[in-house]
């Protein structure tokens, strides 16, 4: 704990000594994100504004954020790192950070205040899950269903536990190929009450019974691994409901004009943010820190929900966000944090999955195979 | 064709069944697509006996009924389906107003050498029916994704309006997006740049080599052989680890000519393969003759042996092209960002959003093969004649 402490002070001490001395900037930076509507988020709403800053730099983007932690080992074992700036889910980026594959930083030294002047560490808050993940913005895994393909006379479902109603709700689904927010739906709609579902899910029983949850329906699941799955099904009419990122869903439903509607009970909160690999030359380092502290900052975060319908990190980003760059509606009610979305929601247990993530992926896929 | 026989006539006893038996195929399509195969079988093969029955019945002229019945089957289309219905309709009517009088005249037997038992007849159109429906299979899907690239919509759906032949369920728009969008066109810049200078390279160096390994002096030359040609054996993704670890401590991970390397040793092969083929129908006395009258070695290749073995060169050469132009293993391990390829810029696209607009990449790349291939076809050709294989 010393040690690491000591290390987070020296790194903290270098990050912050970089903007004040302006040493040497590369004039290169490689970017890794998503791609899709997410990555023309980030591109709008600070990348863009950046380079216009800048003009003498230039930004290549890499869609790897997907395989991000396995090409981080192969670059760190090869000694090459060729990424300046890594996008990665919160749970990933605990893992690069156990691993040393990410630099740790001190908030309050390498981010600015929020424009109210709350120093980021209480902007960003509880956010800031480890010693290495810059969080960017709250997403939430949800469903979404197509009215005009449920049977008729059937109720509107209200209810996650309507992935698991095959009676009211016949027809194939579509859910992640992982055990993620599938073991906590299942073990919610076998009624285990919301506050104990990580409990339960801890033994080797829980699993089992959260499994026997799953293999009512698995017959009729469609396993998606990439985001962009669902909509397409949903909209080919392949499936009648299935989970999916809520930006996903809002970009098929409101830029698309596709007829599903959106079911946020039990959504699951995730969050998503930057990690500086390790092993960067100096240079690179510090435009890579230029460029965090300006695309975290209050105002940058706040734009970027104007292109998608993903809630920004920092609380004093909440009031700044405004319309739909493009078709100009009011984003705050397609935020996963809005009040009225809200109303029943759970939040990704990163300490969980940390400690049961191999475990409960290896009794998942082999049930899965079964 | 001259007609061998006399044509006999059919009854309806043999007329009937068979129909019967076509409509049902055709029922099997029908009905799985509404619902239930088992019901488009039944209906399909009753529809067929009633329809042979009647044709052979009625006293109209045959051009009459047969244009009679494509039109009726093409207006129950419109009602049932639409714009596409009208046309399978049609297709269908024109095809079932057609083929029991083709049996009941028995023209089917036109042709064919008349020695033929029943069941040879059998064979020779069951063998055609086999081959179109593997030509189908293989097809199919390619020429899906030919109409869906003009979708109107961001997904990969066959919307109403495509299917009724709306012009307003098409559009042009993922095209306009592949040209327009700077990532497609750095990928496509990319692709253009390293596939061309990695066949270069996979030409000189695999026509070197196929010609060395011919000639008979050279030890080892089984070995040599199997290690030239393992990238074409080995796993891709083996070999793409592999130049990932040894191209980053060399430095050349990340970097364009690590990336034309890469794609090069991936071409060789086939150049090998290629060219040492043409050099078992080359003949070795033309380079003697040629060092009779003076030649140096360099001037023997280039003057007699290249243009003889020119064909094989350039198949292998444009093998070579479509494997480091289709190449999307390697490239991601060995490459970085800024050397994305189309194939990988494809793969993102499929993986991250499922954007119609890979469909239109899709159908200009297989257009871009079909040309190649052409070429090769048309390369193979004249090398035949020249070496007079044969006669065209």
């Amino acid at each position: 704990m010393k040690a690491a402490s000591f290390l987070m002070t020296g790194t903290a001490m270098a990050l912050a000594m970089t903007p004040a001395l302006a040493q040497e900037m590369s004039t290169d930076m490689t970017i890794v994100s998503w791609g899709g509507a997410y990555q023309n988020s980030q591109n709008e709403a600070y990348v863009k504004p950046y380079l216009e800053m800048n003009p003498d730099v230039s930004v290549t983007w890499d869609e790897s954020s997907n395989e991000a932690v396995a090409k981080l080992r192969a670059m760190n074992e090869a000694g090459n790192i060729t990424w300046d700036l890594v996008d990665v889910v919160a749970s990933d980026a605990i893992r690069l950070c156990d691993e040393g594959l990410a630099l740790e930083y001190n908030p309050d030294q390498l981010l600015v205040p929020g424009d109210d002047g709350t120093p980021a560490s209480e902007d960003f808050g509880d956010l800031i899950v480890s010693d290495c993940f810059i969080p960017q913005i709250v997403y939430s895994t949800t469903a979404a269903y197509r009215p005009d393909l449920l049977p008729e006379g059937a109720p509107a479902p209200t209810s996650i536990c309507a992935m698991f109603d095959l009676e009211t709700y016949p027809g194939k689904r579509t859910l992640e190929r992982r055990p993620i927010n599938n073991m906590e739906w299942a073990l919610y709609c076998d009624g285990v009450a919301k506050d104990e579902i990580y409990d339960v899910l801890g033994t080797p029983e829980g699993q089992d019974r959260a499994l026997a949850k799953l293999d009512t329906i698995k017959d009729e699941v469609v396993w998606w691994s990439a985001a962009a799955e669902p909509p397409q099904l949903l909209a080919d009419g392949e499936i009648v409901m299935g989970s999916s990122y809520n930006g996903r869903w809002f970009s098929a439903i409101e830029e698309q004009d596709q007829p599903f509607e959106m079911l946020w009970d039990m959504q699951v909160f995730d969050l998503d943010g930057w990690i500086i690999p390790a092993g960067l030359e100096p240079a690179a380092l510090n435009r890579v820190v230029d460029f965090v502290r300006f695309a975290t900052d209050t105002q940058r975060l706040a734009d970027q929900a104007a292109y998608i319908s993903y809630g920004p990190a920092r609380a004093s980003s909440a009031p700044l966000v405004g319309e739909h760059a493009e078709l100009g509606i009011a984003m705050g009610p397609h935020m996963p944090t809005d009040p009225a979305n809200s109303e029943n929601t759970l939040l990704y247990n990163y300490t969980f999955w940390a400690d049961y993530r191999d475990d409960i992926d290896a009794k998942f896929q082999s049930w899965l195979v079964q | 064709m001259a007609t061998l026989i006399q044509l006999k006539p059919q009854p309806f006893s043999f007329t009937g069944p068979v129909t019967a038996a076509a409509a049902a195929f055709a029922g099997l399509f029908v009905g799985t697509a509404q619902g239930s195969g088992l019901l488009g079988i039944l209906l399909g093969a009753a529809l067929g006996a009633a329809l042979a029955w009647g044709l052979m019945q009625a006293p109209l002229p045959r051009r009459t009924m047969r244009w009679g019945i494509a039109a009726s089957s093409a207006l129950v289309g419109l009602l049932v389906g639409g714009t596409m219905g009208l046309i399978v309709g049609a297709a269908f009517g024109a095809f079932f107003g057609w083929f029991p009088l083709w049996i009941a005249d028995g023209r089917y037997r036109a042709g064919l050498p008349p020695y033929l038992t029943p069941g040879e007849v059998l064979w020779h159109y069951a063998f055609r029916v086999i081959c179109g429906l593997i030509f189908f299979f293989l097809i199919a899907p390619i020429v899906v994704v030919m109409p869906l690239s003009f979708n109107a919509e961001n997904f990969f759906t066959f919307t109403p309006a495509m299917l009724s032949l709306d012009p307003a369920g098409y559009s042009l728009k993922h095209y306009e997006d592949f040209f327009g969008n700077s990532d497609w066109q750095a990928a496509l810049r990319n692709s253009l740049t390293i596939a061309p200078v990695a066949t270069l390279l996979a030409v000189s160096f695999g026509t070197l080599a196929a010609i060395g390994l011919s000639s008979e002096h050279v030890p080892f030359r089984q070995a040599i052989m199997a290690i030239l040609i393992s990238p074409m054996i080995v796993p891709l993704i083996i070999s793409a680890a592999g130049m990932y670890f040894f191209y980053s401590r060399i430095g050349l991970q990340g970097t364009y000519v690590g990336v034309v390397l890469a794609h090069a040793a991936l071409g060789i092969p086939f150049v090998i393969i290629t060219v040492t083929a043409t050099l078992v129908g080359f003949d070795r006395s033309l380079t003697r003759a040629a060092a009779n009258m003076g030649a140096n070695p360099v001037t023997t290749f280039f003057r007699v042996q290249m243009p003889l073995i020119l064909p094989g060169v350039i198949s292998g050469g444009l093998f070579a092209f479509i494997t480091s132009f289709d190449e999307v293993v390697v490239v991601l391990f060995v490459g970085s960002a800024s050397q994305k390829t189309l194939p990988w810029q494809m793969f993102i696209g499929l993986r991250e959003q499922i954007s119609p607009t890979i469909l239109a990449v899709a159908t200009i790349l297989v257009c871009l093969s079909i040309a190649l291939l052409t070429t090769l076809e048309l390369l193979r050709r004249r090398s035949e004649k020249l070496r007079g294989m044969s006669p065209g």
